[in-house]
């Protein structure tokens, strides 16, 4: 058990978590201000096409920023597709829960007819942020030897937590979110403020969806999200709405994860290999359960979450 | 000048039927567009997915197959989403009755069908109440959203079949895949109903439409859950009590996923194999939206939820569009029905100047 | 009787259809109505895009279209579930016209079995599974060919004594590939120990990656796998690790240290079954071919591997190709030491078609 092997360890447990820590932090914005979009899986494949196309296409002309437009092309991509629902759930007062589940299946749907004329091609990974000689140094890896995507991840959980308990905007977000009806009458634009909650929801699932694209496999191939969209959802249940615990159990889903094919190949199969995969839902089910039971107000969890609002009403 | 939406005094018919009649229509239309565009021919796509199913008498088995399991979930689904209480983990409850229902035909592999197949009917329906549940616990005694735990739970229930038919429960005569053994005839149903083209599922689903439409119309039961939807204090004050209608639903909607699990696995497929979640619970939660959460509605909604299916098959090997786009009408449709909604409890008014009309709360 | 009209008539249609449609094609002007062309049908399991099992048919049946060009027309339906819905995707194509039909997936077997009793004149080929008819065959690829050309390499190469394998489900194939890839290793090195991990799915990229990072963080430095995606080349890419590519040639994925890969060349087994069809030959095989026929073809060797290693991996290929050469041949020991395959004597195909047993040597 050498300083070498942990690294190693640690470099899959960060490959695991990246995307689902990204896409859940997004998810845990908007549900912070109320409003539940199941959409995530769709949302991060529509990103992942999104980003590969552009980096596939802008290859020749921008060279090494390619890959940077394909990210932020993927965050628009992500964004757009949640305003899909933003409207329909804000504007006219939709189903939550049925325009999430839609939205999902509209993207699952949409990212395979788009990315059908680019199966089979191949990119740059987008896997280093800093120079070779640091990144690929044996110990300074550790720190300097991931994708820009990765730093950027733990930027903005970091940054959500701070938006949402240290700053004004962040306050009136959960305000929306814990009580849509007195938010309106004390004069915040509740609507305006879940939409630009959607969108960044949005942006970030894309994104997301774009490190499978461009930093695990610089491919694309259909459907390669392979639900962890769905295992994002479970996450901001696990965390019960806090940015800290979020990034603490993403880390801990990853090394759930990253153990279970651990144990595996160094021949430890003592429990079926189900039980491990089912191990993220049962518990997220768990603490949600554990932390409602224990304090209603403790879980965090908004009041407001799934509940429509119109306020012409 | 700018739109403005006014609250209906009552709910109107007229856009509650008119609504989804035109969500149809116009997702047929946007396709053909999109299609055209996509350089297929647009109206020969959307005629071989919505109209072949229904014109050529050799698919109507193959749609009513699709939509008994659709209808019976969404049956099961639509007193919930009345009383707003979302169960959107019928996929799960949908698995867990048909191997519940399994494990019963393995555990009495001679009991003859009189015996056997209302046994396994009655143990899906179990499986899928116990699985339902669940969250059922969750939400009356710890307060726990049964959206997520009903959605978490569908995953735990994908990795108990794959445990069950991967392992205790894996057919020995079956070259060691992932499966369970066949049912014997004694345990199976018949794919139709001899001489027809109706699927025994089809016939439950009928009866079904009929049992939840007295239900919902007639009932105080079907009164009582619409109150706690519509006005959950005045379902107290009415002597209603939430968590009941908590479990009632849940159970109801978990029975139903269940009823269709085993169903589906005795008349169609005769064993339990990897393939057998195909999403019929998520789907059946469009169907229940796009019914407008009514049992006549819904039957009507899981037939044309059954004919994209199909249609999108046919559409398939004729016109060569690729599968994806079959999930996109169904997304696009929901999207124009949920879109819709607004119009039957709202009335659009054209409202004359005052720009800032709607947000004249927003902070100066 | 109505029923057929409907059907030549959505036929003839789309044929006059697609053949407008097809704007690249020069052969428009050309009598293409001269003859009508033998129809050819398939069923997937995926979509055509996932560059894995089913983009590998996919490709097989372009090459039918290719080699046998305006005698066969070849249409596919995609995405088609393992479950009951893949028998009305079947009779679809049976009453469209075609007239073979390929079941490409393993969850596919009784439903091809039934709905070929109902056309007896339509022949079906099921792909990797066992039950027959006077119309249905099966056919497979002896994949573990390949991988025991890639154990020969990777017992040369390795350098710590570990490989590594990156599985999938345990289903036959799979065994059988871990098997022959130790086997063929331990024939160039006694000692080799190989790594297993299964992943429980065919293709989800981020959990490939991680699981070669983990057999690569445990010690193996060469890796073969048996799932879809190219997730594990590009980690051993970045790891300089060894590596072979699944199902075919990955070498963009990993340009430095792909040493080989196995292609799945669907092509002439599709392409000799049409003809057979044509000339009236077609009668139902158990097919199980290889490199001697052509389905099992390695992709070009990689400029890092030396001189005697790839004279030993060509050696072996030509072995398999002349019969002279077969892993499976005893002594062959389980995982606990008990002699499975006594010493000379070589594995017959109906007891490889069902293993369950991984070789001494598998760590997993």
């Amino acid at each position: 058990m050498t300083l070498e092997f942990l690294i190693d360890a640690l470099v899959t447990v960060i490959g695991v978590t990246t995307p689902i820590l990204l896409a859940a932090t997004g998810e845990l914005v908007v549900e912070k201000s109320g409003v539940l979009n199941l959409g995530v899986e769709g949302m991060m494949l529509i990103g992942a096409v999104t980003g590969f196309a552009v980096t596939l296409t802008c290859g020749d002309s921008l060279g090494d920023f390619a890959p940077w437009f394909g990210v932020i092309a993927a965050g628009v991509a992500g964004a757009a597709s949640s305003m899909l629902f933003a409207v329909l759930v804000l504007t006219l007062g939709s189903n939550q829960v049925a325009t999430g589940l839609a939205l999902a299946i509209f993207g699952i749907g949409l990212s395979s007819l788009v990315g059908a004329s680019y199966v089979g091609m191949v990119i740059a990974p987008f896997n280093q942020a800093f120079p070779a000689w640091l990144a690929e140094d044996p110990i300074g890896r550790v720190a300097f030897g991931h994708s820009p995507l990765v730093y950027f991840a733990l930027i903005m959980v970091i940054a959500a937590g701070w938006f949402l308990n240290r700053t004004r905007a962040g306050l009136i977000l959960r305000a929306v979110g814990e009580n849509d009806i007195s938010a309106h009458s004390i004069g915040y634009p509740v609507l305006a403020i879940r939409y630009a909650a959607i969108a960044f929801g949005g942006a970030m699932a894309g994104i997301g969806g774009s490190y499978f694209s461009m930093v695990i496999t610089p491919m694309w191939a259909e459907q390669m999200t392979a639900g962890r969209g769905w295992i994002a959802l479970a996450l901001v249940v696990f965390s019960s709405w806090r940015p800290g615990r979020l990034l603490v159990g993403a880390y801990f889903f990853g090394i759930l994860m990253t153990l279970e094919l651990y144990a595996k190949a160094s021949g430890f199969s003592c429990l079926p290999s189900q039980f491990w995969a089912a191990m993220p839902y049962i518990m997220a089910v768990a603490v949600l359960a554990v932390m409602s039971a224990r304090d209603v107000a403790g879980s965090e969890a908004p009041a407001c979450l799934g509940r429509p609002f119109m306020p012409n009403s | 000048m700018r739109i403005r939406f006014e609250k209906r005094l009552a709910p109107s018919r007229f856009m509650l039927v008119a609504t989804p009649v035109a969500s149809v229509v116009l997702t047929m239309l946007l396709g053909a567009i999109i299609f055209q565009l996509l350089g297929f021919d647009g109206p020969d796509a959307i005629w071989q997915t919505f109209v072949t199913p229904i014109v050529a008498p050799y698919k109507w088995q193959d749609v009513l197959t699709k939509a008994a399991p659709l209808i019976i979930i969404a049956l099961g689904l639509l007193l919930g989403n009345q009383a707003k209480i979302w169960n959107i983990g019928a996929e799960g409850q949908y698995v867990i009755g048909a191997l519940t229902g399994a494990g019963l035909a393995f555990a009495m592999p001679g009991a003859p069908a009189f015996v056997a197949i209302p046994v396994m009917i009655a143990g899906g329906i179990f499986g899928g109440m116990v699985w339902a549940g669940m969250p059922a616990v969750l939400r009356t005694r710890f307060h726990v959203s049964e959206v997520l735990s009903t959605l978490m739970l569908v995953y735990v229930a994908m990795q108990v079949l794959n445990y069950l038919i991967g392992g205790p429960w894996k057919d020995p005569n079956g070259h060691n895949f992932p499966q369970t053994p066949p049912f014997t005839a004694a345990q199976t149903l018949p794919h139709v109903i001899p001489g027809t083209v109706i699927p025994p599922g089809f016939l439950v689903a009928i009866a079904l439409t009929l049992v939840f439409w007295v239900l919902t119309a007639r009932s105080v039961y079907g009164f009582s859950v619409r109150t706690v939807g519509v006005a959950p204090s005045a379902a107290r004050y009415g002597g209603f009590d939430a968590s009941r209608t908590v479990w009632s639903t849940l159970m109801i909607s978990g029975g139903m996923a269940g009823l269709a699990g085993i169903l589906e696995s005795m008349s169609q497929l005769g064993q339990i194999n990897l393939g057998f979640p195909s999403g019929y619970g998520f789907t059946a939660i469009i169907v229940s939206f796009l019914g407008r959460l009514h049992p006549l509605g819904v039957f009507l909604a899981g037939l044309i939820l059954a004919v994209t299916y199909v249609g999108g098959q046919v559409a398939q090997t004729v016109v060569h569009v690729p599968e994806a786009t079959a999930g996109i009408f169904q997304a696009t449709m929901l999207f124009f029905i949920l879109a819709s909604d607004i119009l039957v409890r709202y009335r659009l008014r054209l409202v004359r100047g005052a720009r800032r009309a709607a947000a004249a709360g927003a902070p100066a | 009787m109505r029923k057929e009209n409907d059907m030549s008539l959505v036929s003839r249609r789309n044929f006059m259809k697609t053949a407008a449609a097809g704007l690249a094609a020069p052969a428009l002007g050309r009598a293409a109505f001269a003859a009508e062309p033998v129809k050819i049908g398939y069923i997937y399991l995926g979509p055509i895009g996932d560059f894995g099992w089913t983009w590998a048919h996919n490709k097989g049946r372009l090459a039918l279209d290719a080699a046998l060009k305006g005698q066969v027309k070849t249409s596919y339906v995609e995405n088609v579930k393992e479950d009951a819905s893949a028998i009305p995707i079947l009779k679809d194509l049976a009453q469209q016209g075609n007239k073979l039909i390929f079941t490409t997936s393993y969850g596919y077997m009784d439903q091809t079995i039934e709905v070929a009793k109902l056309f007896p004149d339509v022949k079906f080929e099921h792909c990797t599974g066992y039950k027959r008819a006077d119309n249905v065959g099966t056919y497979n690829s002896r994949f573990h060919q390949g991988r025991a050309v890639e154990g020969t390499i990777a017992g040369l190469m390795s350098k710590t004594g570990t490989i590594g394998y990156l599985g999938s489900y345990k289903v036959p194939e799979v065994v059988l590939g871990v098997n022959a890839f130790t086997l063929a290793a331990q024939a160039q090195n006694p000692k080799i120990k190989t790594k297993l991990v299964m992943i429980d799915s065919w293709f989800d990229p981020a959990k490939e990656a991680a699981a070669v990072q983990t057999l690569i963080n445990l010690g193996c430095d060469v890796i073969a796998q048996h799932t879809d995606s190219p997730a594990g080349l590009q980690v051993c890419e970045q790891r300089k690790a060894w590596c072979f590519g699944q199902g075919a040639d990955m070498k963009k994925f990993a340009p430095k240290t792909q040493l080989t890969a196995i292609e799945d060349i669907w092509g002439p087994y599709y392409i000799s079954r049409a003809k057979a069809l044509l000339d009236g030959s077609w009668k139902p095989d158990d097919a199980w071919w290889g490199f001697k026929e052509g389905t099992v073809v390695m992709s070009p060797f990689s400029s890092a591997m030396p001189e005697n290693v790839k004279a030993a991996a060509d050696k072996v290929i030509a072995g398999w190709k002349d019969g002279s050469y077969d892993v499976f041949t005893g002594e062959i020991r389980d995982q606990t030491g008990a002699v499975k395959v006594p010493k000379g004597v070589r594995m017959e195909d109906k007891d490889l078609a069902v293993i369950d047993w991984y070789v001494q040597g598998v760590q997993s």
